[in-house]
């Protein structure tokens, strides 16, 4: 059944959705109505994701703004997106489930989440640049509000850090993009792979491409610029969380991808030995902070800086790897680690509702009063050290295998972060779970039944992508092989 | 008479049990858990039965086994992840092995795990009772998921598929070392089990890369076993790829099997794997999972043998981790700690056997080890479950209140210390019959073969030295007395329950004949030797020569190793008889500083976990990255936000304090900078 216009109610949805919330509800009509929308939403990525290979579901409205400056409201999706987009729809919902006991301004609270939401299905199916970036920066309204309003600690802090960084990323990203458009003539993103060959710049290419990645690094993020993350992630309440790490830092891979990839192949080539370089560094640096962190948001923000670069080194297999394996692994770690780091900021946010204290030292011996929260802390765990059956392991070992022919040592070392990420995670859920019970948790529950929908919402999608993977990486490896034709590279 | 479906069959119906324990009972029916124990050993009767189907047929087929091919699973670019079934006699054993054990493991666990009646309120030992519900449904599930993973390892036919199954076993060994995650040590344990473990697993992911790297471009999918032992040698022969890449390739995956099979130098995982349950010891920890290790080298065995490097290192490896573990078992008082140093040891036997390139006996011993390994930890098990402690110290005088216990410890003891004719005997005088004929007089081959032949003397010391203290003298309190007991349960000097002790009768008759049984000396209508060179050679029935040497029985090597085992076993007599010859505490006073470093384990842990991860990860890089990134790195950006702060203090009056306004001074204004910049060239 083909959907005409599938794509723009993807994208307002949400947000019209956020309106109402906004104009009309109030406290828990509010809440069901946001559920509501995002099951819709979740049912409209589902039938793109599984539906976008039949159908040409683009949108072109080429009258949007006078002839003389050619901005166009373009919206489409290929392999790439497909499996970014079903991404958002399943953290949209559970984002809802996390919220679901906020009592402080709750319409707002759901009138954000609805609106960050749409603001990132407009990111990912954007293909005019400019458009593009429009969603770029919209994104980052809802989720300023949610930190600095429902976040904990130095929640103005983080939000102002975490709203500087991405603005000063994306101020040398629109430099880049009119630099673009000064020499191609178009901000069609799809035409400007063609053209960029042949273009006119006004900037030496390098730079250029330095510029619109420096946007993306920000995003993803890459070290040094990454601080912003760990405040930002442990001030957010956890629904912000979720949704931060679980596809607002896709958005910097995507970037990476989609732009810096599938425009500037010739220069992602030349400076593939920066990304392996960095990539390594996020690894192993963030790995090392991460198993000092006694703060359990904390300890997952950094994990993130941490399985971050395993998309970065899966981008520098360009520079002689198996490109088109490591890049789909690459693109599976960033859909894999929504997951996965989803599932863990959610149970330690619901884990928090419940002991009032992230502190590890604090916790411990939860593990028999919580079963359901302790199962889902191991899945979520295992997954992020790349256990096989979890899609983490099939994330990590296709990069590895496609980014070693390239960069052999860099690749060594990485997966020796392997060994690192087992050290933080089980020695995490030992402190915090096992061990003797505490005479202050005595008294202390387990999941509502409301609290297990999310959770195994998932946990399925990560268990049921280390099972039979190719459900996600063949429309991964469809989109990446469409990008590596369009640029000539193989 | 046996199809792909069957084979299939014996993976999934343990699989499908965990299934149905995991989310089915142990969310909804916990209560009613007591019939986990059923459903498992049920399903896992269904797989040995299709088990001994299958060696049946391998067995009696003339070519090497059945090729049903692969199927695909993921594919992506020139990454072909195929799954399948390699059936071969290897395989076949494993299957047997593994069904075997643990079928035997699963009957024992419905009586060891059961709250015990005579004291329900404070039944600590049988494990913690989790919001008032017994154990079972974990307890089975665990064990029902680790068998699956074990069968997928030992079928796998894509070597991708192996490590996938090479880490469940992982997975499960730490969820069930750690099963009683309430105690500490139990869950230090568990984490460390997989930790250390990994570090071999991450040789073994090096290795597959380098495989990937070097072959992706070949027509075949050399991620498939059988195509690797087939044709990677002679691909270094055609000089397509170099013998060092061979030797890389073979040594990445021995650093896994060194891993796995807890071998020198990452060894120090095992001991402190016996905080698990005691039947979880006798499966995964003593038949099974640590010999996926050896299993790992055998399966790749054609490649090993194409590098003489890396059958050096296997040789060494394996001899000195043979004498290395066997004195840390020496001194050892917790008596399944005794078990575990032999383990490791009983598995350098098997790797110094594979590194001489004696495949058949480092199998042959691998099979009858498991027998009796088992059946010794079962033994262990029923002696904590009257005495409620693991300490020897304060066991003793159990033989007349225990005898089923008492015997089949004894046979077991027999077995492993290689005490004709007991099956022990005749697998480990194949090992150290091959490890002498390999080499000259000095060889590294004949250093293994020393070092075995001391470990002879320590594994019968010990063992006795384990059953005297155990079954002999007076009954020293149990864990009334010990101190640290309290974990473990009541004193209740009397005969395990039947389900306990049915499967140690039942692993004492291989523990006695399946020695002779399958390998004769001569032929009884078995083929002599059948086992070790006529069936398993099959399993090396690749296109190009492979060294399978066949050393006849020696009858003075036998007497020889037989004479030092007896001597092992007089010299625990003489220190552990009711009125002493030898006190060992004045041993101890004599031997001083060694025996200090035998009971710290040479400090191994000290160095690996104080040290190595303690001072120079955690306190050391770890700590100076954090400080880095919190002083350096974010500050660095700070002063900048600052700078900021200070010129905007110069514009005041634009400070709106309004983030959007922020946002949109931002945006415009480098949109006017840009395009000053574009249009004004």
């Amino acid at each position: 059944m083909e959907i005409p216009g599938i794509l723009s109610i993807a994208i307002f949805l949400p947000l019209i959705s956020a309106v109402i919330v906004a104009v009309f509800l109030n406290g828990k009509t509010a809440r069901g109505f946001a559920l509501g929308a995002s099951i819709v939403e979740l049912m409209i990525t589902g039938y793109i994701f599984i539906a976008h290979k039949q159908y040409d579901m683009s949108e072109k409205l080429t009258t949007w703004f006078p002839e003389s400056f050619p901005v166009q409201y373009f919206l489409a999706i290929d392999g790439i997106s497909a499996p970014l987009i079903l991404l958002t729809g399943l953290l949209g919902i559970v984002s809802i489930f996390a919220s679901w006991n906020v009592s402080e301004r709750t319409k707002e609270h759901f009138m954000w989440l609805l609106a960050l939401q749409g603001a990132v299905v407009g990111v990912f199916t954007s293909m005019d640049f400019l458009l593009f970036f429009l969603f770029w920066e919209l994104e980052l309204i809802p989720m300023f509000f949610l930190i600095s309003i429902w976040g904990t600690g130095r929640k103005e802090y983080s939000a102002m850090k975490f709203l500087i960084f991405t603005i000063l990323g994306s101020a040398f990203m629109l430099i880049g993009i009119l630099v673009i458009f000064a020499g191609t003539g178009t901000f069609d993103m799809m035409k400007i792979s063609e053209l960029m060959p042949n273009a006119n710049l006004i900037m030496p290419i390098g730079i250029l491409f330095l510029f619109m990645s420096i946007g993306f690094a920000v995003k993803l993020p890459v070290f040094p610029f990454h601080t912003w993350l760990p405040d930002a992630h442990t001030d957010a309440p956890t629904a912000a969380s979720v949704m931060l790490a679980g596809v607002l830092l896709k958005m910097g891979g995507y970037g990476l991808l989609r732009v810096s990839a599938g425009m500037f192949p010739d220069q992602l080539e030349k400076y593939a030995w920066v990304l392996a370089l960095f990539g390594v560094i996020n690894i192993i640096y963030g790995a090392a902070i991460t198993i000092r962190q006694t703060d359990l948001k904390r300890l997952i923000a950094y994990s993130s800086v941490s399985h971050m670069g395993f998309v970065l080194l899966g981008l520098s297999a360009v520079g002689g790897g198996i490109t088109s394996l490591a890049m789909t692994g690459a693109a599976l770690q960033m859909f894999t680690h929504g997951t996965i780091t989803g599932l863990l900021f959610l149970t330690i946010g619901f884990i928090y509702e419940r002991t009032h204290t992230r502190h590890i030292p604090d916790l411990g011996g939860l593990a028999r009063r919580m079963p359901i929260f302790t199962v889902s802390l191991m899945v979520a765990g295992l997954a992020s050290l790349g256990l096989p059956g979890t899609s983490g392991f099939v994330a990590e070992v296709t990069i590895f295998v496609g980014a070693f022919p390239a960069f052999k040592i860099a690749t060594i070392i990485a997966a020796f972060g392997v060994v690192l990420t087992a050290g933080y995670i089980l020695w995490m859920i030992q402190r915090s779970m096992f061990g003797p019970e505490k005479p202050q948790f005595e008294q202390i529950g387990d999941a509502t039944s409301v609290q297990v929908i999310p959770i195994g919402i998932l946990i399925i999608s990560i268990i049921a992508v280390g099972i039979y993977p190719a459900f996600v990486s063949d429309v991964f490896a469809d989109g990446i092989a469409q990008l590596l034709i369009m640029t000539g590279a193989n | 008479m046996i199809t792909e479906q069957l084979v299939w069959a014996i993976f999934f119906i343990p699989l499908a049990s965990f299934c149905i324990l995991a989310l089915v009972v142990r969310p909804f029916f916990n209560s009613k858990s007591h019939f986990s124990g059923p459903i498992a050993v049920i399903s896992i009767g269904i797989s040995f039965i299709l088990s001994v189907m299958t060696l049946v047929t391998v067995a009696s087929n003339k070519n090497h086994g059945q090729d049903w091919g692969t199927h695909s699973w993921l594919e992506i670019g020139d990454f072909h992840f195929t799954v399948g079934i390699l059936l071969d006699p290897l395989t076949a054993i494993m299957l047997v092995v593994v069904t075997g054990v643990s079928l035997m493991v699963q009957i024992y666990s419905m009586g060891y795990m059961k709250p015990s009646s005579h004291e329900p309120e404070n039944n600590e030992h049988h494990g913690p009772e989790e919001l008032g519900n017994p154990v079972y449904a974990r307890y089975f599930a665990y064990m029902s998921l680790f068998t699956a993973s074990m069968l997928g390892l030992v079928m796998a036919a894509n070597v991708v598929q192996m490590f996938v199954f090479w880490e469940l076993v992982g997975l499960c060994s730490y969820l069930l070392i750690g099963f009683w995650f309430h105690r500490p040590a139990a869950a230090a344990a568990a984490k460390k089990a997989f930790i250390v473990t990994r570090v071999g697993d991450f040789g073994f992911l090096i290795a597959l890369m380098y495989l990937f790297f070097k072959t992706f471009t070949q027509s075949e999918n050399y991620l498939e076993i059988h195509v690797i032992n087939a044709n990677l040698p002679g691909l270094v022969e055609a000089g397509v790829i170099t013998g060092g890449a061979l030797t890389l390739i073979a040594l990445g995956m021995f650093i896994g099997a060194i891993g796995k099979s807890g071998q020198f130098p990452l060894h120090t995982w095992l001991p402190d794997a016996m905080e698990g349950p005691t039947p979880v010891s006798a499966l995964i920890h003593a038949a099974t999972m640590v010999t996926a290790g050896v299993f790992l080298v055998a399966r790749f065995f054609p490649i090993f043998e194409h590098s003489a490097d890396t059958m050096m290192i296997v040789t060494i490896i394996g001899g000195v981790t043979a004498i290395f573990a066997a004195t840390m078992g020496l001194v050892s008082n917790d008596i399944k700690r005794v078990l575990a140093y032999s383990t490791v040891s009983q598995l350098g036997y098997m790797m110094l056997a594979l590194g001489v390139g004696a495949y058949g006996p480092a199998i042959f011993h691998l099979f009858t080890h498991a027998f009796f390994k088992a059946l010794l930890f079962l033994g262990s098990g029923s002696v904590n479950h009257a005495t409620g402690t693991f300490d020897m110290r304060y066991m003793g005088g159990l033989r007349k209140k225990m005898p089923i216990t008492y015997i089949t410890f004894l046979i077991g003891s027999l077995s492993l210390a290689g005490i004709f004719p007991l099956a022990g005997f005749w697998s480990k005088d194949e090992i150290l019959l091959n490890a002498f004929k390999d080499g000259d007089v000095i060889s590294i081959s004949m250093m293994g073969f020393l070092l075995a032949i001391i470990a002879v003397f320590m594994t019968a010391f010990y063992m006795f030295r384990a059953l005297f203290m155990t079954f002999e003298g007076d009954f020293r309190g149990g864990s009334e007395k010990d101190p640290e007991a309290q974990a473990h349960g009541p004193v209740h000097l009397a005969e395990s329950p039947f389900p306990m002790v049915l499967p140690m009768i039942i692993l004492a008759v291989p523990a006695v004949i399946i020695g002779f049984l399958v390998n004769p000396i001569v032929n009884i209508g078995i083929p002599k030797h059948w086992f070790t060179y006529e069936f398993l050679g099959k399993a090396l029935d690749y296109n190009y020569h492979v060294h399978t040497a066949h050393h006849q029985f020696d009858l003075l090597l036998a007497i020889v190793s037989l004479s030092i085992a007896l001597l092992g076993i007089l010299l625990a007599w003489a220190m552990y008889k009711r009125n002493p010859y030898l006190a060992p505490s004045t041993l101890g006073r004599v031997s001083g500083p060694i025996y200090t470093l035998l009971l710290n384990k040479y400090y191994f842990d000290e160095a690996y976990e104080r040290f190595i991860t303690g001072k120079i990860y955690y306190r050391g890089i770890a700590q100076i990255s954090d400080w880095l990134d919190r002083n350096i790195v974010d500050r660095i950006v700070n002063i900048v936000g600052w700078l900021g702060a200070n010129f905007g203090s110069l514009i005041r009056e634009l400070q709106t304090g309004q983030t959007q306004m922020y946002a949109t001074v931002t945006s415009v204004g480098i949109i006017i900078i840009a395009a000053i910049y574009i249009f004004g060239m």
